[in-house]
């Protein structure tokens, strides 16, 4: 079912390239992202970043109005934005294995 | 929001002044934490403080630390527990301590016939001096200026820079304008802030020393393979340093940086401080701040009375000597562990209050603290400690400019 967006999606600076959740969203929730329905693949806890448009791969990620680092591959609106798709540009992020996507 | 607000602190022979009256033990090398640890649980209760260097090779650094925590404004009176034979300068930090007019004791378990009977002789010299303490404690007027607050992040996730550090930042504002010392530190999670942080330096030169503070701070990063980044900020919704640093950065709200300074300096009046806690001279000791704790001491070595903690995740901690202030950012979080936390900053996120609401809260948190009430994690009993090895260099004339 289509998530409720209002109170969902937060975009802290105007310049930002990416929402952050402020509720949790389980795994099959659908966001609407001008006329493309996105179908969440897993569930996210609040605090985490949906791509707010599409982002190509090497494009910075904006957040606070600041870069926060950059794809490493092509991101679609409506995405989840984490390890699996941007890196830093100052030091490597590390995960234990199983917190890689 | 008016300075008037006045609350009772203890008068230091320095001219400071506490708001808590702590006795502590020190042990001066690992082989020593137990006798201590010992001699201080019946008394854990009653204001008894343990604290400690670990390691036998002498340190300059850690001596100075010590030194500083030993004659902060919040402690009363020092018993030093030494083993006998490790490097520490027992006698010239209790010379330190006796010459701030504060009552000391060193013992020494080699010299006192071993465990039980040091423990007993501590626990006796303890016994003396809380009753002399309460009977000489110079009780005295203490307002909001007079103040030094910290702030530090720890189990941070991504409504850390949403809510708790941004409301932090609004106290800052407000401790700043009552002229109250105000530090937040670096300890590789502004990575990312160089040039913002910069220009807001209150002059030129002071920027130019942030900037190098923190190119140093990256190189050392770098060297050690690792960013300021725990799994659990990954977890939170984090995914990179610099995003990491943007909400750490809110912290420190929007007065000008009036200094930079390293573990140990004191502000030397109101204002905005910056506490660069990364070591001089290269990687040789190993990672600066090895858990939050670390930077915790480091923040009450400038002579923190209190320090403010934004945690997403959820921390537990609390520190010996001053007080800490539980600002959580997260409501999911704060729902499962209100019994930990002191400010309940989530509310922004679920509409339940603006950031000036929480920030004028935490505020008045403080100037409770400082009044005596004790925060959630001083009644549960935490008084996390830990000193490592560090090297640094003293802060250049740009750094404090007047």
């Amino acid at each position: 079912m289509l998530a409720n967006q209002s109170g969902l999606l937060l975009r802290i600076s105007d310049e930002d390239n990416v929402y952050v959740l402020l509720r949790p969203l389980t795994e099959g929730s659908r966001l609407q992202f001008g006329e493309q329905i996105v179908v969440c693949k897993t569930s996210l806890e609040l605090g985490h970043k949906i791509a707010a448009r599409d982002i190509a791969s090497g494009e910075r990620i904006i957040k606070y109005g600041a870069p926060i680092g950059s794809a490493t591959r092509d991101i679609r609106a409506g995405e989840h934005v984490h390890l699996h798709n941007i890196k830093s540009d100052y030091i490597p992020t590390y995960t234990l294995n199983s917190e890689t996507e | 929001m008016s300075a008037t607000t006045e609350f009772p602190g203890f008068l230091r022979q320095d001219g400071r002044k506490g708001i808590r009256n702590t006795v502590l033990v020190v042990y001066l090398v690992e082989c020593a934490h137990h006798v201590a640890r010992e001699i201080v649980y019946p008394y854990r209760k009653q204001g008894v403080h343990l604290i400690g260097f670990s390691g036998c090779y002498p340190n300059r650094y850690a001596f100075d630390m010590m030194a500083r925590l030993c004659t902060h404004p919040n402690t009363g009176a020092v018993l030093l527990v030494s083993l006998g034979c490790e490097s520490f300068d027992r006698r010239g930090l209790a010379q330190r301590v006796k010459d701030s007019g504060r009552p000391v004791e060193t013992l020494v378990i080699q010299e006192r016939g071993g465990t039980l009977t040091t423990v007993d002789q501590g626990q006796a010299w303890l016994e003396k001096t809380l009753t002399e303490l309460e009977e000489t404690a110079a009780r005295v007027t203490m307002t909001v200026d007079e103040l030094v607050v910290g702030a530090i992040c720890g189990g941070s996730d991504a409504t850390s820079g949403i809510t708790a550090n941004p409301a932090i930042g609004r106290c800052f504002d407000l401790l700043v304008e009552n002229n109250a010392s105000a530090i937040f530190e670096e300890g590789g999670e502004l990575i990312g802030c160089e040039q913002i942080m910069a220009d807001r330096a209150v002059t030129p030169a002071l920027g130019e020393e942030i900037l190098s503070t923190m190119e140093k701070t990256a190189r050392y990063y770098t060297s050690m393979g690792h960013g300021s980044f725990a799994v659990g900020n990954a977890d939170g919704g984090l995914t990179t340093v610099e995003e990491k640093s943007m909400g750490a950065y809110a912290k420190s709200g929007s007065s000008p940086i009036r200094g930079l300074i390293k573990p140990g300096d004191v502000p030397p009046a109101g204002g905005l401080y910056l506490l660069d806690i990364v070591p001089d001279g290269g990687a040789r000791f190993g990672f600066p701040n090895i858990n939050d704790t670390a930077e915790i001491a480091e923040l009450i070595a400038c002579g923190a009375h209190l320090t403010l903690f934004s945690t997403g995740r959820g921390s537990v901690v609390g520190s010996a000597i001053s007080p800490v202030v539980k600002v959580c950012a997260n409501p999911e979080t704060y729902r499962r562990m209100d019994g930990d936390m002191d400010v309940d900053a989530g509310r922004i996120l679920e509409g339940r209050a603006t950031l000036d609401e929480v920030g004028r809260e935490i505020f008045s948190q403080v100037l409770a603290v400082a009044g005596g009430a004790s925060t959630k994690s001083e009644s549960l009993g935490h008084q996390e400690f830990v000193l490592t090895y560090k090297t640094f260099e003293p802060i250049g004339p740009a750094c404090l400019p007047v």
